[in-house]
């Protein structure tokens, strides 16, 4: 009895509070009915990947074949092809990218001259901001190999020219150069502002104790922003199998797919391409699961560490 | 700070920081400089000495090509359309719904918070996204460019954090003197958060100019493609690597200097509107980062 009367009294809060915002409620439906038809919608088409789907008859029409795409693609040569370079550039991207942008903003932290830390500030932001076709673009126009400057430099100091664009051996290199070339400054804006909460007081004690600056760095600046490295590195983890479709697409030619074939393109090149709706959509189901499962594997990692976690 | 003692064991590393910094600004720009100092320059100079920065002897011709034909304006037309509208579009959704959900008396609003973040972290995909966008009936329109990405939840994210710090004071003030809803977060909210909303637009605008992805899938049709789909068809493709079998057979790959002109043009206005807001975006991208 009591608790009814509670329970109602209870909605009949809740109905009076949608009531007074419903303005509130209005101003976010159409945000609302956005996910839901852009976001959501798609998720429920994620069952597509249990059926012999076709396009004329649609998911009701179509039949269901259980798990016969998952069993498809585990059994492929190709997923594991596409498995190892998923996760070799992955590993590029933790390896070699993830410590430059923290190493740019200890470098950037020591400039005491304010106006030249902004001009390199402003130079090293720009790349961020060009799309990922004209990186590529500007890549292609410099390293091939008639008349591009890489090469007629390699040419004018007597070695042998040699064919980036179409060699397996140097899309890796190439994918990791271009990924530090746009985003490595970037990603120094979250770094240097948790460098700026350091107590400057730490660094006076240090100075009386006689460390020398790089000392300073390592022993006082790094800890301080242990955390946002921390998250930072969970949401680089979390972001594992999203190594950007765009820049690999455009990467990827007839001669270097064995190295350069991943999640997404595979994805591409078989849904959309060559029409096998199902079975894309088992790949790419397989790897946003992956995805999500390494995310929330990483959060309670951080939080074991005594660490925030990102939610 | 204790400044009165510098010892030469910190200005040698002054020397050698300062080195290092303005080396690495300057390889992240100087294939910017190349690509714009060459696209000024004449075809033969370029078939000469390869490597320059600026041309010696200054020409147009790369441009007055592109711009002799219509397919780049067009494509340039698109790009700014789609850029200038799916900007104004975007902002209008994510302003509403950051601002509705900052309001801290909203019931649900946990629930809706959940349900947004939520497609950060999973999406159905590829292929089931392009369904719905095909019974949506965008395919092939300018449209399936803006409204399959109405709104970027991290950006929806940030601006919500910016109006949830604002001072309470504000919006109280004004339901006392009788705004609405409306009226509170177009005459107070918006106004007082001019470099967020700033920061957010030029975050939209520079992913509406730079799409390529999505015109990619949604739309076939060539004569609708944006300027960054062109430039790939113009230097990448055109270079004889190509990996989906589309074929340049009958049309001569285009002069070293036009390729540069074209990447130039797709570049330029973001170059353009960089420099304004430039200062705003560092502050609003930390609060989407620390607070998101």
């Amino acid at each position: 009895m009591e608790s009814a009367t509670i329970k109602k009294g209870r909605k009949h809060e809740i109905l009076r509070n949608i009531k007074k915002n419903k303005l509130i409620y209005l101003m976010i439906l159409p945000g609302i009915v956005y996910f839901f038809i852009y976001k959501y919608l798609p998720m429920s088409g994620l069952v597509i990947s249990f059926q012999d789907y076709k396009p004329y008859l649609g998911i009701s029409g179509s039949d269901w074949v259980g798990f016969e795409h998952f069993e498809r693609l585990f059994t492929s040569p190709d997923f594991w092809m596409i498995f190892r370079n998923t996760l070799i550039l992955f590993a590029l991207q933790i390896i070699i990218f993830f410590p430059i942008p923290i190493i740019i903003s200890l470098m950037l932290n020591e400039v005491r001259h304010s106006l030249y830390k902004r001009g390199i500030q402003t130079l090293i932001y720009i790349p961020h901001f060009m799309s990922w076709v004209v990186i590529v673009s500007i890549s292609y126009v410099m390293l091939t190999l008639d008349g591009g400057i890489i090469n007629s430099l390699i040419e004018y100091f007597g070695f042998e020219k040699i064919n980036f664009l179409m060699n397996e051996e140097w899309f890796r290199p190439m994918y990791i150069l271009q990924v530090i070339w746009r985003e490595a400054g970037w990603g120094t804006i979250i770094f240097l502002a948790a460098i700026t909460g350091v107590d400057p007081q730490l660094y006076e004690a240090a100075k009386m104790d006689g460390a020398n600056r790089l000392r300073q760095m390592w022993h006082i600046t790094l800890p301080a922003i242990r955390s946002v490295i921390i998250i930072m590195l969970i949401l680089k983890i979390g972001d594992v199998l999203e190594l950007g479709f765009e820049h690999v697409y455009l990467l990827l030619n007839a001669s270097n797919r064995e190295v350069g074939e991943i999640f997404d393109t595979y994805v591409y090149t078989a849904g959309l391409q060559q029409g096998q709706f199902s079975y894309s959509t088992a790949v790419g189901f397989f790897k946003g699961v992956v995805g999500l499962i390494l995310v929330i594997f990483a959060n309670r990692l951080a939080k074991r560490f005594g660490e925030e976690g990102i939610y | 700070m204790l400044r009165d003692k510098i010892s030469v064991g910190s200005k040698i590393f002054d020397v050698v920081n300062y080195t290092l910094l303005g080396l690495l600004a300057l390889v992240m720009v100087i294939p910017f400089v190349h690509v714009v100092g060459s696209s000024f320059a004449t075809s033969a100079e370029i078939a000469e000495t390869s490597f320059l920065l600026f041309p010696t002897e200054f020409s147009l011709n790369a441009y007055k090509y592109i711009f002799s034909t219509d397919t780049i304006l067009r494509a340039l037309l698109i790009s700014v359309t789609v850029t200038v509208g799916g900007t104004l579009w975007s902002m209008f959704l994510s302003t509403l719904t950051a601002y509705g959900l900052s309001r801290k008396d909203l019931v649900g609003r946990r629930f809706f918070n959940f349900l947004i973040v939520f497609t950060i972290l999973f999406n159905g995909g590829m292929i089931p996204t392009f369904l719905v966008v095909e019974q949506t009936g965008l395919l092939n329109s300018l449209w399936a460019l803006i409204i399959p990405v109405s709104i970027n939840a991290f950006n929806m994210i940030i601006l919500r954090s910016f109006f949830m710090n604002l001072p309470a004071g504000l919006e109280e003030s004004a339901k006392i003197d009788g705004a609405s809803d409306f009226g509170i977060l177009f005459r107070i909210v918006i106004p007082c958060s001019l470099p967020a909303i700033a920061t957010i637009s030029l975050f939209y605008a520079v992913t509406y100019w730079n799409t390529y992805m999505h015109a990619i899938l949604y739309i076939s049709d060539s004569a609708k493609w944006p300027v960054q789909v062109l430039l790939r068809q113009i230097v990448v493709l055109a270079s004889g690597i190509n990996y989906d079998g589309a074929t340049y057979t009958d049309v001569p790959p285009p002069e070293v200097t036009v390729k540069m002109a074209t990447i130039v043009v797709a570049t330029v206005p973001v170059l353009l509107v960089y420099p304004f807001l430039q200062k705003y975006f560092a502050k609003g991208a930390l609060l989407g980062s620390v607070k998101g």
